[in-house]
Order: C-alpha cells, then sequence, then structure tokens
C-alpha cells in the first residue's frame, strides 16, 4: 500500500525531527559532556519504545481485543511491588538495590512469572468477556497498589524516598550497561519476533481460522505471551512503569495506518513510541523546565484516551 | 479418506457426542444434519482439530489427525465456523489470500495468486474485493471467507451452517457452487445444515446426529423420508415431490 509507506516515512522523518532536536536543542556546558548523555537518553527511549510497542500490538492481537496492554493487566503494579518488597526486606544498602544488574534481573524475572501464571488463568480459553478481564486486571492493580502502600508506610522515611525515585518513570539516570543488556534482549526478541510476523496476521483472524489456516495456535499463544512479558519487563526494569503508553502508541497506530500487517502496524507504534517519548521528554525538559516528568504527562494524555475508547468500545458494543 | 471412529466428547457430564463412527464419502457432499444440541458442530470441530476429542480418532488417510502436522494437515482439510466477527482491518482480497497462507507462509507466489483469483471469480466477489470486511453486511461477510476457504484448495471442506445470515438468493448461489467444488473439482464437502430441504435438495448423503448419537447415515434419498425424519426430529415431516426434489414440509406439522 503506497499511502502506508507514505504514512511510515511520515512518522520516521518526524521521530529523526525529535531526536535531533533533543539531541542538539540548547546544549549548555561542554558539548562532549553534554551530547553523550543525552545520546544513552535518546537510545533509552527508542529501546523502550520499541519494546513496549511491540508488546502491546501483539497481546493485544493474541487476546482479540484493543484496550487491555500488559501494563494495564498489573504489569506496572507487579514492578512496583518488587522494588518495594527489596527495599522493606532486603534495604537500600543491600545488594538487591547497589548491583543494578541483579536488581534489573530480578524485577524482569518476577514480572515474567507474574504474567505467565495470570495469563494462564485468563487467556486460556477465550471465554471470559474483555470487560471481566479489565475489571481483573484493575482490581489486580488496585490490590498490588495497596498492598505496596501497606509496606511503604512501614519502612523508614529515608529509604522510601530512594525507593520512590525508582517507582517513577525517568530516563535521566539510566545506566548505560543496563541499556546494553536491554538492547541485547530486544534484538533476540526481534530475531524470533520476526519470523512470526506473517503469522501474527492470521492469528488477528481468530483462534479458528488461524488453525484452519495451519498455525499451531495454542503453542504460538502462550510463545507470544512469553515474549510481549519479557518486552515489556525489560522496558520497565530499564526506565520504570509508563502504564498508558503501549495503549496509546498501539491504537493510534491501527487508526492511522488502518492495515492487518503486524509489520506497518509495529513499525507505526514503535515510531509513534519514540515521538511521543522523545518529543515529550524535550517538552519536559525544556518547556516545563522538569518541573514534571515525561510518565506524568503521557500518563494525562494515555489516561484521557483510555476513557475515551472505553466509551466508544461500549457504544460499538451496544 | 476420512474416517471416524468411537469419537466421544463430554462437557460436563453430558456426552455431547456419543462414540460416533463413520466414514466421509470421497466426492460428495454430505449434509450433518439434526435438532439444536445434537453435537453437529462439535463434530465437525473434532474432525477439524479445532476441539481435541475425549476418546476415540479421526483418522486421515489412515493417520491419526493428532499425528499430522497442521500446515501439513491445512493443505488437505479447511474448516469454516459460524461465527466470523473481526474487527480486523482487512480487505476481501486479503482475507481471501489468506487461504494461501498453509503454501505460501504470506509471500504469495502466481500459483496462488491463480487460486485467489478464481476463488474470487467462484464466489462473484469482484465488487466487493477491495472493501473492508468490517463494512460489509453479514452475508458478504460470510461469501468473502468461504472464498478464502476455497483459495485453500483442500480436498476436504468442512463448513459449519455457512447458511446462516444468508438470504435464499444467496444460500442457493453457495449451496451451487459447492455442488460444482464437487462435481468439477472433485472435493469432498461436509457442512452442517439446519435448513433439511438445502440438504435434501443439495447433498449426496446425510448424517443425523441426536444428543450425540449417530442415528442415520446414508444416500439422501432413504434418508429424507417421513419415517426417517420422525427418528431424527421426533415430529412428522411430510415429504412431497417436486421437480424430482423431495421437499420437506413441516410448516404446519403436528408432533
Amino acid at each position: 500500500m503506497r499511502s502506508n509507506q507514505t504514512k511510515i516515512i511520515f512518522l520516521a522523518v518526524l521521530a529523526i525531527i525529535c531526536m535531533l532536536l533533543y539531541g542538539f536543542y540548547d546544549i549548555k556546558g561542554g558539548f562532549d559532556y553534554a551530547f553523550p548523555r543525552r545520546v544513552i537518553k535518546i537510545a533509552a527511549m527508542v529501546v523502550t519504545g520499541i519494546a513496549i510497542s511491540y508488546s502491546t500490538v501483539v497481546f493485544q492481537t493474541i487476546t482479540h481485543n484493543r484496550i487491555l496492554t500488559p501494563s494495564v493487566m498489573g504489569m506496572d503494579s507487579m514492578y512496583e511491588v518488587v522494588q518495594t518488597l527489596i527495599y522493606f526486606f532486603a534495604g537500600s544498602m543491600s545488594i538487591w538495590v547497589v548491583n543494578r544488574y541483579l536488581n534489573f534481573g530480578a524485577a524482569i524475572i518476577a514480572m515474567v512469572l507474574f504474567a505467565l501464571i495470570l495469563y494462564r488463568f485468563l487467556f486460556r480459553t477465550n471465554k471470559y468477556p474483555i470487560y471481566l478481564l479489565l475489571l481483573i486486571g484493575m482490581i489486580l492493580g488496585t490490590l498490588l497498589g495497596s498492598f505496596v502502600t501497606f509496606l511503604q508506610v512501614l519502612i523508614d522515611p529515608v529509604e522510601y524516598l530512594s525507593l520512590q525515585t525508582r517507582l517513577f518513570a525517568s530516563f535521566t539516570n539510566v545506566k548505560a550497561e543496563l541499556l546494553y543488556i536491554a538492547m541485547g534482549i530486544l534484538l533476540i526478541a526481534f530475531i524470533y519476533g520476526f519470523q512470526i510476523m506473517s503469522k501474527l496476521d492470521v492469528m488477528s483472524l481468530g483462534r479458528e481460522n488461524a488453525i484452519n489456516l495451519g498455525i499451531n495456535y495454542d503453542r504460538m499463544v502462550m510463545n507470544i505471551l512469553i515474549l510481549s512479558s519479557v518486552l515489556i519487563a525489560t522496558s520497565t526494569a530499564l526506565v520504570g512503569p509508563i502504564t498508558f503508553l503501549g495503549l496509546i502508541v498501539a491504537n493510534l497506530s491501527y487508526q492511522y495506518l488502518a492495515t492487518h500487517k503486524h509489520s506497518t502496524l509495529i513499525l507505526g507504534a514503535s515510531l509513534i513510541s519514540v515521538i511521543a517519548l522523545v518529543g515529550g521528554q524535550f517538552l519536559a525538559e525544556h518547556i516545563f523546565e522538569l518541573r514534571t516528568t515525561i510518565s506524568v504527562i503521557i500518563n494525562f494524555v494515555g489516561g484521557i484516551y483510555f476513557i475515551y475508547l472505553l466509551l466508544k468500545e461500549s457504544r460499538s458494543a451496544g | 479418506m476420512i474416517e471416524i471412529k468411537e469419537l466421544t466428547k463430554r462437557f460436563g457430564k453430558k456426552n455431547v457426542v456419543d462414540k460416533v463412527s463413520l466414514e466421509i464419502q470421497p466426492r460428495a457432499i454430505t449434509s450433518i444434519i439434526g435438532p439444536n444440541g445434537a453435537g453437529k458442530s462439535t463434530l465437525l470441530s473434532m474432525v477439524s482439530r479445532l476441539l481435541d476429542a475425549d476418546t476415540g480418532e479421526v483418522l486421515l488417510d489412515q493417520r491419526t489427525v493428532k499425528k499430522w502436522k497442521s500446515e501439513e494437515f491445512a493443505k488437505r482439510v479447511s474448516i469454516l465456523k459460524q461465527s466470523n466477527y473481526t474487527n480486523v482491518r482487512i480487505t476481501v482480497r486479503d482475507l481471501i489470500s489468506f487461504g494461501r497462507y498453509p503454501y505460501s507462509k504470506g509471500r504469495l507466489t502466481e500459483e496462488d495468486k491463480k487460486h485467489v483469483e478464481q476463488a474470487i471469480d467462484y464466489m462473484n466477489l469482484h465488487d466487493l474485493q477491495d472493501q473492508f470486511i468490517d463494512e460489509l453486511s453479514g452475508g458478504q461477510r460470510q461469501r468473502a471467507f468461504i472464498a478464502m476457504v476455497i483459495a485453500q484448495d483442500t480436498d476436504y471442506v468442512l463448513l459449519d451452517e455457512p447458511l446462516n445470515n444468508l438470504d435464499m438468493k444467496h444460500s442457493v448461489q453457495i449451496m451451487k457452487i459447492l455442488r460444482k467444488l464437487v462435481d468439477e473439482l472433485g472435493k469432498t464437502v461436509v457442512i452442517v445444515l439446519h435448513d433439511i430441504n438445502f440438504a435434501s435438495v443439495y447433498s449426496d448423503r446425510i448424517i443425523a446426529l441426536k444428543n450425540g448419537k449417530l442415528v442415520k447415515n446414508g444416500p439422501t434419498k432413504e434418508i429424507i423420508n417421513s419415517e426417517s425424519l420422525r427418528e431424527i426430529y421426533d415430529m412428522h415431516i411430510p415429504v412431497q415431490e417436486q421437480n424430482g426434489c423431495r421437499i420437506c414440509v413441516y410448516f404446519n406439522s403436528h408432533a
């Protein structure tokens, strides 16, 4: 499709403009000092953006919905639980916090396990209506959230301050070493993900049609859920939770590109993510002068968009 | 050749399909009929590996379906279920092209394009081919999905109530196309039907299920008579001959 090609090029140009703007705008102090740090931040945003887009789009394809995302289903709350438990039981000076790799690994493993147990329950059959799933996700999020708050009030206030910085998405203190690991994971996921692009297209036709066309459906669903959780866990462990980003970019991509091809949809969503993150970070740093964080901006816009989608969905269902 | 041996499926305590054994005759239209809840769709789902059987097995060319690789099976047997809602933005032509997926994994060859073109011809979808399926009426969408199955070009075509949502004109059109698939291309069609008159007029053989059990299995003319129909449906159904077709006139029958 020619028009979709044009649209993708348009998004790519926009993304590049955002990156250049963020990279070069108003560099104070030494260029040699500031520029490499900005490049790392941009790289972190690109990695996060792609990981979130990819995992959200494939998740929505296999669950046949456009409202649930791994983040909404409780992945973000689980991240908070892991971090709070670590601070609660081990403390901010423990190896689990000080050793970045250990913390990163523990967070990823805990989130992936949580996701797999949850999905095994929820998506084994297609019999639960989407609103029930959404409700379960929300309640689970609230439950975990309350649990976290309970632990947080018991923690030493100084420890709590240190914990709090972990619980907001931030690109400012991304460690380069972790970024390389995240890139590695992303690369592996992509090598697998590339082979299954056309299978995803078929799976979007539903279980029965996909099996008819020779897809090993139930096994593919499990594989893709694992892939999706690993990616979302990696991005969350790297920068913290950005709950609504996946939802926004996936839906904007469906709306804008109007195609069933996952290669196009995922590419589109990834570019929109990069624009939202890098552009948003630019706004947060230079317009709002760091008085607000990017996750606040994105969750504000995303929350409104989420309500809009819910209303639209319920209207078309009714 | 498809053989079904002692096939059983339980939902809870109820045997929805109960020890059904039969053979599907090749190069013929076989209709599966029976009252609601007789297990027709469940039987078809098990034959097409959409559903696992609790006991018993289905053999395709003497090999149990579980041993077939799914993608090889997809080149021999196709299945279309009743509900084909979809919220995917996909055009009719792209949907039909999916029928070639078992062969080309998404990259259409010249051969594949020929099959897609043929399926569009068969289902007469030229005018609709560039429309998105979520913009079509129920009947048009049904035709698009059937075209996908035709493009899949399998020896066996299994259809679960394909006439649902269709008006008389399109129902007749589809049954005639199925007839052509059998008579011209030598396919084997198995179809779940609610309207016994379509079964009577267009099928070669009829399988009747009731409460999960096989009650009748034979050539159409041996089954479309008041006696057999009473056994299947528990009601008196007069059968009249009209231009060589046997028509069941059940509209004001007394049980």
